[in-house]
């Protein structure tokens, strides 16, 4: 087993997993009181590498995931309130409103992007790499994706561009068994995907995703191959989401034990248990970095409820950059009720109200969210998990007393 | 038109770095179509990149570099190979400005020729104006003369926002006089040429398109006394409705020329704006000239049955003008 580093690192490892597993257990709440909408993908037992690898990351590396990324944000160090603004559609949100939870994007701390497609984020990894190449920069672009998305043709394209192309970019599949409900060895004919991209010259290595220092461990040596040697490799991590593939996932794919048996290597409890017993973190260190996570998420949810929902004459903006407009761009922007023709006036009654409100593009505003069960991510008739009240995080509870070296 | 799209590239590649271009067998091969020769000895491999034949990657690359702050020029060697980068061109550069709020910019230039003519059948022959037109967030140019194609091209490059430049390979060899001052012609996306001026209808064409009805505006001047008003959009997206709706309350009558497929066509596109926009106006129903609903046939006979000539035009207008002749 890999050492554990200084005692400052051990603490803000294990408050970053905290404050992602706080936050996401929120958001689970949030979206149970309909104030986050559409599918939440929670990281929820994937702590260990989201933190891991984002704590080997220069400043100047981007981060490219995939739609189940708000603890990669908050990894890089995208403010946790600014994330669930966004999941609550608000204007003080990472996208304002416009990308909700599988599009979380942070330009400044180089987090570039959810992507809710997937495999769709590995050609554009490949191209920000490609971008630091070309102008000389040092930076190297981490790649991080599904088991599921080994299974698309980008995987091939990329890891052969990639390759060829000898980019600056290290691949991390989180592998967390399942490709949404289909298990690894009834989606992919190579089970070991660290080999999958071997026939393009990419190695591999394989790695125990819910222990954080093997993460760090690994990450880093990927990084240092991609920066030095302009080598790409491919990480697989093990790791295992407790919660259902989206909000409304009825889990019909997995047993019960299962779920149980990876909760027995929680990434957290084991990782402060682990400083405890060497004596590099304390109780009141522990209790601390609980209380604080605990004390960042409710701010966090006062501040995307504080938050306002984006102005309906918002709605255009940022679709394009426009210096200097000619031409109609938006055909119905610049004609907002198309259906009232030339002269209004002599429009039939139904028509104009139909007009007036808003039949031209159908805004809702202020509708009840539909049920995510009927939206096709689930299977029919089925209804989205519940979160349990006071399904806490169990980080800090079972954490015996000890002193921080 | 060929060597003033390659003048655009070389000479905005020349003037900023961040410019380069990707494609398939664009380098050594020095293209499908032979509009990116010389470009590899002028500019080398680092910036003329020759890519596999990955059409999505190739694109989605295109995206993240233009992300991380550059220019790229993507080639796709014709428009019937962009389906196979849809997913990257619709769901990834055309959303990506929207849905990150205009944290980024995805300043992406993807050439594609197309159009049929060319016997090469249903894979090869596909006009997808309509298709892209559609996207919110994309650009669309159809140029159809050399310095339009030069102008526009420029235009692309420089624009922040990601640009469908479609090409017709039919114009590749299209002879015209193309402004050689560098950076003076830069023409502005969104605005129509006014072809040919006349008062008795308006006839819309792009790409080849519009020199057919440059063509059928000749003939009806001829042979049947009309003068017709043809129009060339030159960019779809954004689109000079403004000309086209001028053109047509002077005219009372619209024909729009297509190559692409009837059925949500730009043709219909238009059609409706136009009735929306100027009913009152309009004496005659808008009339549509497009390509066969049929997938492009190879037998020469059979193709240039389903591609619109001069002699559709000419009918299409002269019904517009039925009764008031």
């Amino acid at each position: 087993m890999a050492d554990l580093p200084d005692a400052g690192t051990c603490y803000e490892l294990l408050a970053r997993m905290s404050l992602i597993r706080r936050f996401e257990e929120e958001a689970g709440r949030q979206y149970q009181r309909a104030k986050a909408g559409g599918f939440l993908h929670l990281g929820i037992g994937e702590e260990a590498t989201i933190v891991g690898t984002a704590s080997v990351m220069r400043d100047e590396d981007y981060l490219v995931g995939t739609y189940r990324t708000h603890g990669h944000a908050i990894a890089r160090g995208t403010e946790p309130k600014r994330v669930m603004a966004e999941l609550f559609g608000r204007v003080d949100g990472t996208s304002g409103g416009r990308g909700g939870s599988m599009h979380i994007f942070d330009r400044e701390r180089r987090f570039m992007g959810g992507y809710g497609v997937v495999g769709g984020n590995l050609p554009i990894a490949a191209g920000l790499a490609l971008s630091s190449e070309y102008k000389g920069e040092d930076a190297v672009t981490v790649c991080m994706f599904g088991d599921g998305a080994s299974n698309t043709g980008n995987f091939g394209e990329t890891m052969n561009l990639a390759a060829l192309w000898q980019l600056p970019i290290f691949f991390l599949v989180e592998n967390n068994l399942y490709g949404m409900g289909t298990s690894v060895e009834r989606h992919s004919a190579q089970t070991d995907l660290s080999k999958k991209a071997e026939g393009y010259g990419i190695s591999g290595e394989r790695i125990d995703g819910m222990d954080v220092i093997a993460v760090r461990e690994g990450v880093a040596e990927g990084i240092r191959q991609a920066r030095e040697e302009r080598r790409p490799t491919v990480l697989e991590a093990f790791t295992y989401r407790y919660r259902g593939h989206s909000a409304a996932d009825p889990e019909v794919y997995r047993e019960r034990e299962e779920v149980e048996e990876w909760r027995e290597k929680d990434p957290i409890e084991a990782f402060a248990r682990r400083c405890r017993e060497a004596g590099v973190l304390g109780e009141r260190e522990v209790e601390e970095v609980r209380a604080k996570a605990e004390e960042r998420v409710t701010e966090a949810v006062e501040f995307a409820d504080a938050s306002p929902e984006p102005a309906l004459d918002s709605l255009y903006e940022n679709l394009y950059v426009l210096d200097s407009a000619a031409g109609w761009y938006a055909v119905d922007e610049r004609s907002p009720e198309p259906h009232r023709g030339e002269d209004e006036e002599r429009m039939p009654a139904a028509a104009r109200e139909l007009a007036e409100a808003g039949a031209a593009y159908g805004g809702q505003p202020d509708g009840p969210r539909p049920n995510p069960a009927e939206q096709g991510d689930a299977q029919e008739g089925v209804e989205p998990e519940v979160a349990e009240e006071g399904d806490d995080s169990p980080v800090a509870e079972e954490v015996e007393r000890g002193d921080r070296r | 038109m060929r060597e003033a799209l390659r003048d655009a590239m070389a000479e905005e590649m020349r003037r900023d770095e961040a410019v380069f271009l990707m494609g398939e067998d664009i380098g050594v091969f020095q293209g499908a179509f032979k509009v990116t020769e010389g470009l590899l000895d002028e500019f080398g491999e680092r910036r003329v990149r020759d890519t596999p034949i990955s059409e999505n990657t190739i694109v989605g690359t295109g995206v993240g570099a233009a992300m991380g702050g550059l220019r790229p020029v993507v080639e796709l060697m014709t428009v019937n190979f962009s389906l196979l980068a849809l997913d990257q061109i619709v769901n990834h550069a055309a959303a990506i400005p929207y849905m990150f709020n205009g944290e980024t910019r995805v300043p992406l230039t993807i050439r594609m020729p197309g159009g049929g003519g060319h016997q090469l059948g249903p894979t090869h022959s596909h006009s997808f104006e309509a298709l892209y037109q559609q996207v919110p967030g994309l650009l669309v140019a159809c140029p159809s003369t050399p310095a339009d194609g030069k102008a526009l091209l420029k235009a692309a490059i420089r624009d922040d926002n990601p640009v469908i430049f479609i090409e017709h390979e039919s114009l590749y060899g299209r002879r015209g006089e193309v402004p050689d001052d560098g950076d003076g012609e830069l023409l502005r996306f969104g605005e129509a040429a006014v072809r040919r001026e006349g008062g008795d209808v308006t006839i819309v064409g792009i790409l080849k398109m519009a020199h057919v009805a440059e063509d059928a505006a000749r003939a009806l001047a001829n042979e049947h006394g009309v003068e017709a008003e043809v129009i060339d959009p030159r960019t779809l997206r954004p689109l000079d409705l403004d000309t086209i709706l001028d053109s047509v309350r002077k005219t009372n009558r619209a024909v729009i020329v297509e190559e692409g497929w009837p059925h949500g066509g730009v043709g219909a596109n238009l059609a409706t704006l136009i009735t929306e926009q100027a009913f009152d106006y309009l004496d005659a129903p808008v009339q549509r000239v497009t390509g066969a609903d049929v997938h492009m046939p190879y037998a020469k006979r059979l193709e240039q049955a389903a591609i619109p000539h001069e002699e559709h035009v000419v009918k299409a207008a002269l019904a517009a003008l039925e009764g008031s002749l």
